[in-house]
């Protein structure tokens, strides 16, 4: 009789699971092999060629090298500035709660809204960043206009919205560090500098690896903001891989190739994942 | 606190505030005023009151509200019967099962978006609610908490409540549930700021504005086409963003524990 | 003898009731997405013209859904055919006829449309609107809110700049000219958005330079033909050249603001946008039709209504009625007032509300003057591919990373692979 209970209280949750993530996961490959079914021809099968229809698509190349460098570009910083956030924050200071607040709210905010304040923000003519600069007689920049800047500006706007809820992990990791490492390396005399890097920091690898996943896994999730700023412009130079998908499917009506540019993000996806846990927590001291 | 770190730390937090400061000096400024800063422009809630004439923001928030309570309330009921048979009983395939389970936090409905929205259409379920949030009801991380916190409950407590006469269900509504609670706080406020968050699958899934959540809302309010002046979308964001955002201040503290205590997890 | 009676009105009430329900059953329900592509309160004002419609059709309920852009419209109607929603109209770009030929789900208003006072109906409209209406020699879509571009200009800066404030450019030439005495440390010359719909301004500037874009088939494009590299380099010289424009893509949906604020004394936008300029300008502002090259152009642009195939026998009536409706020259002249959309047939400017608009703001009557040098816009099978091949090059030159010719002749490449299966 257990058995059946036990069966009966996985089925929801593994139902759903196999229709929403491994069933699309394996159709979506199979699909990647067939063409679309349009008024003037069906459905067929055509093996490679939706692949080899990658490796002459600028676009996807593009998309490819512009979602690792944004990325690999914004990860750094995310967990620098995070670890940084959760430094300052662990002390106590006057007005310590309002910056915790500070750092945190971006968090809260859905990134549609995030976009739209950018949006202003980087406006080239009447835009803060401008003013500021040119207040201080610097030139402006059309931050989303062009093609050097735009990748960056959109990177400095994720690191913005991101840093402030990896700093909490770290808040977390810090507070269950233990005393009495800090208390001998103050009684021998160490810098604060010192005591980071031999003590701080290697003891926080472990939560440094987790925020680094998922903010790796994060930055291939999220195009919210591409579709409200740029639509991958200028020329692609801010378009990523699954902004392409989503416009290959729903604008193009594209669904083979759709389903082929999705193995693409699979696979990066699966790799990125392996990479990390093979190589990366080998290398983690677990204090 | 030196003080290089706690100028470190000002700086910081004055750079990060600028954005949101800005959307709140342009939603309660006029047109004229809401890119010049003279310190006695005059305010005004014309935005607002514009904001909420040109799209109905309150049923958008209605249908948000909808939304995470649907989906948080079904991963409760899921991810607690599935966490619980992971934690406490042995079968055939268990760890086969659990990896699987496990890759749906890599592999997010919105990943599979093409396939996903033709399920979606074929079970004739876009344009509604249950449509947006079906994907997510069985959530790989919450079955994941709650099976960690329920292997953390000793082992005497469920001998105690079988010789009450507990079955496994008593057992589970009786000592396991109440046990985890902060947990289930945790999860819960994760569940419901990252669902009043999301954007893009809801965006595919919606069409009227009976359904159409706050974020999909507010981007088609925005849509660059439409060229909305800049005070009355700033109020449309701080529209947007308003209930979460006046949830976490009064929650401030408990929203902090729930995202340490998972990520302690 | 009571019994009878009873049985009388029991048969009467049953009678009554299955009559009433008969009445309800045909009341016919119809679902229509429709796109806002411009700035104002206009989802009101199609309620209010719904309203008025089902007032007089008691037996037709309209359910208008506001669709967000464009794209978004077409996307949802679509993704609603295909779930099997009930859609049976949509407000979508006039180009997007290939397209949805191809996905086989819109019927021609001809095939609807057959009495002689219909055939008169549809062609009642100004000419230069039905080019992208006409396929295949049927008739497949009917013109609603159509644009387009036209030339507004700061009245107050000219001035200041020395010009004279009644005389905008009225070529190439004199844009150069002038754009360089209003161009200083605050303000810029011109600004064309090269955000969005950056290759509906481009037709335009082939125009003027006396090409079009593609073939009146729909397969072929024209990308890479000597006088449209020469509009691109006109485009990419305003900027890099004379240094009247701002360098890089100009933001399609913040420009109306840079106007308004004085950031530019000329700008070039959709006519749609220009009941709005008027609310918000607080200065003196013109508006003209574009300057010539070789000749004036600007293509037209906007959304017509489609019917699709879905809707049953019935649904198609009443959908044709409700076009009717929304089209006839009384509703067309409210639209026209209320958004700055041109009046789409010569009757609506006849009726008491465009004339006395036109006579209290001459500006009104631009746009519709431009029609006889308009021309039909992008419109290809596979157009959204197709536009976005064409965008991408535009932007690429305009930001400097690449020549005209460079860019256009991939362009040309690229559109000629993906429209080689329909030829």
């Amino acid at each position: 009789m257990k058995r059946v209970y036990i069966w009966l209280m996985l089925l929801p949750s593994i139902v759903l699971l196999v229709t929403f993530v491994h069933y699309p996961a394996i159709a979506t490959i199979i699909d990647s092999f067939f063409s679309n079914k349009t008024v003037f021809r069906p459905r067929t099968f055509v093996g490679f060629d939706n692949y080899a229809q990658l490796l002459n698509d600028k676009v996807f190349l593009i998309t490819l090298k512009n979602s690792f460098i944004y990325s690999f570009g914004t990860v750094p910083f995310v967990i620098a500035i995070s670890l940084a956030m959760a430094l300052f924050v662990n002390k106590k200071f006057a007005g310590k709660g309002m910056i915790r607040l500070i750092y945190f709210t971006p968090t809260i905010l859905p990134m549609v809204a995030v976009a739209n304040i950018w949006l202003f923000f980087y406006s080239p003519e009447i835009g803060l960043f401008n003013k500021i600069l040119q207040f201080f007689g610097f030139r402006g920049y059309n931050w989303l206009g062009d093609v050097d800047t735009v990748l960056p500006s959109i990177m400095v706007m994720t690191i913005w919205k991101e840093a402030g809820f990896f700093m909490i992990f770290y808040l977390a990791a810090l507070q269950s560090l233990p005393k009495e490492l800090y208390e001998a390396a103050k009684v021998e005399g160490a810098s604060n500098w010192l005591i980071f890097r031999r003590i701080t920091f290697p003891l926080l690898m472990p939560t440094t690896f987790f925020v680094m996943v998922n903010a790796v896994l994060n930055s291939f999730k999220l195009v919210d903001h591409v579709l409200i700023l740029t639509k991958g412009g200028p020329d692609n130079a801010s378009n990523l891989l699954l902004y392409y998908i989503y416009e290959t499917a729903f604008a193009f009506f594209d669904n083979a190739y759709a389903s082929t540019l999705t193995v693409v993000l699979l696979i990066i996806l699966v790799f990125l994942s392996l990479f990390q846990f093979r190589f990366i927590e080998k290398k983690i001291h677990y204090a | 606190m030196e003080k290089l770190e706690r100028l470190g730390a000002w700086t910081l937090g004055i750079l990060w505030s600028l954005p949101i400061l800005y959307t709140f000096w342009a939603a309660f400024h006029t047109n004229g005023f809401a890119t010049h800063f003279s310190l006695f422009a005059p305010l005004t809630l014309k935005n607002f009151v514009i904001a909420f004439n040109d799209a109905p923001f309150l049923r958008y928030m209605f249908n948000s509200f909808i939304l995470v309570t649907m989906i948080l309330s079904a991963q409760l009921v899921l991810c607690t019967l599935a966490a619980y048979v992971f934690a406490k009983y042995d079968f055939f395939g268990k760890d086969i099962l659990f990896f699987l389970v496990l890759m749906q936090l890599m592999i997010v409905p919105e990943i599979l978006i093409v396939k996903n929205y033709q399920t979606i259409s074929f079970l004739r379920l876009t344009d509604s609610i249950l449509g947006i949030g079906l994907p997510y009801m069985a959530s790989a991380f919450g079955i994941f908490l709650l099976r960690q916190t329920f292997k953390t409950i000793p082992k005497e407590l469920d001998d105690a409540a079988k010789i009450e006469g507990c079955n496994f269900l008593c057992t589970l509504l009786k000592v396991y549930i109440p046990l985890s609670k902060s947990t289930y706080i945790a999860y819960g406020l994760v569940s419901i700021s990252y669902h009043w968050n999301n954007f893009l699958w809801p965006l595919v899934v919606t069409n009227s504005e009976s359904v159409r959540p706050i974020t999909v809302g507010l981007a088609i309010f925005s849509s660059p086409e439409t060229g909305v002046q800049w005070p009355i979308l700033s109020a449309a964001t701080i529209i947007s963003v308003f209930p979460l955002l006046l949830a976490f201040l009064i929650f401030q503290k408990q929203f902090i524990n729930s995202f340490l205590y998972t990520g302690i997890k | 003898m009571f019994k009878k009676i009873r049985l009388l009105t029991l048969g009467c009430a049953a009678s009554l009731c299955l009559a009433s329900t008969a009445v309800y059953a045909q009341k016919i329900k119809l679902t229509m997405y429709y796109p806002v592509a411009v700035g104002g309160p206009l989802t009101k004002i199609v309620d209010n013209l719904v309203n008025e419609f089902e007032e007089k059709n008691p037996n037709i309920e309209v359910n208008a859904i506001y669709s967000g852009n464009y794209n978004n419209a077409r996307i949802k109607a679509l993704s609603a055919l295909r779930a099997h929603k009930p859609v049976q109209l949509a407000v979508m770009l006039s180009v997007d006829l290939y397209n949805l030929i191809e996905q086989n789900v819109i019927v021609p208003f001809s095939d609807i449309a057959k009495s002689k006072e219909d055939k008169k109906w549809m062609n009642s409209f100004y000419p230069a609107f039905m080019e992208n209406s006409k396929a295949f020699g049927k008739v497949w879509s009917i013109p609603f809110q159509r644009s387009t571009i036209i030339m507004y200009y700061n009245k107050d800066a000219f001035k200041k700049a020395g010009l004279n404030p009644n005389h905008p450019p009225q070529n190439w030439k004199e844009l150069v000219s002038m754009g360089k005495k209003l161009t200083n440390d605050k303000q810029w010359g011109i600004m064309i958005p090269s955000s969005g719909y950056p290759y509906w301004m481009f037709g335009a500037l082939a125009k003027q330079n006396g090409e079009v874009l593609m073939s009146k088939d729909g397969k072929h494009t024209y990308f890479d033909r000597k006088g449209v590299i020469g509009a691109l380099n006109f485009w990419k010289d305003l900027s890099q050249k004379y240094g009247i424009m701002p360098k890089g893509v100009i933001n399609w949906g913040t420009l109306r603001k840079n106007f308004l604020d004085g950031k530019t004394a000329i700008m070039w936008h959709s006519t749609g946008n220009l009941t709005s300029v008027k609310n918000n300008a607080k200065f003196n502002f013109g508006v003209a039709m574009l300057p010539a090259g070789k000749m004036r152009g600007t293509p037209t642009g906007g959304g017509n209504f489609y019917i699709f195939k879905s809707a049953t026998p019935k649904e198609r009536m009443a959908a044709l009625k409700f076009v009717k409706f929304m089209t006839s020259p009384q509703t067309a002249a409210k639209w026209s007032k209320a958004t700055g959309y041109i009046g789409t047939s010569p009757a609506a400017y006849k009726t008491k509300i465009l004339e006395d608009y036109v006579k209290s703001f001459p500006a009104a009557k631009v746009a519709r003057d431009q029609l006889k040098y308009a021309t039909a816009e992008l419109s290809t099978y596979q157009s959204s591919r197709i536009r976005k091949v064409l965008d991408d090059a535009l932007q690429s030159v305009l930001t400097g990373e690449k020549s005209a010719k460079e860019a256009l002749s991939d362009a040309q490449k690229e559109s000629d692979k993906i429209l080689k299966p329909y030829r």
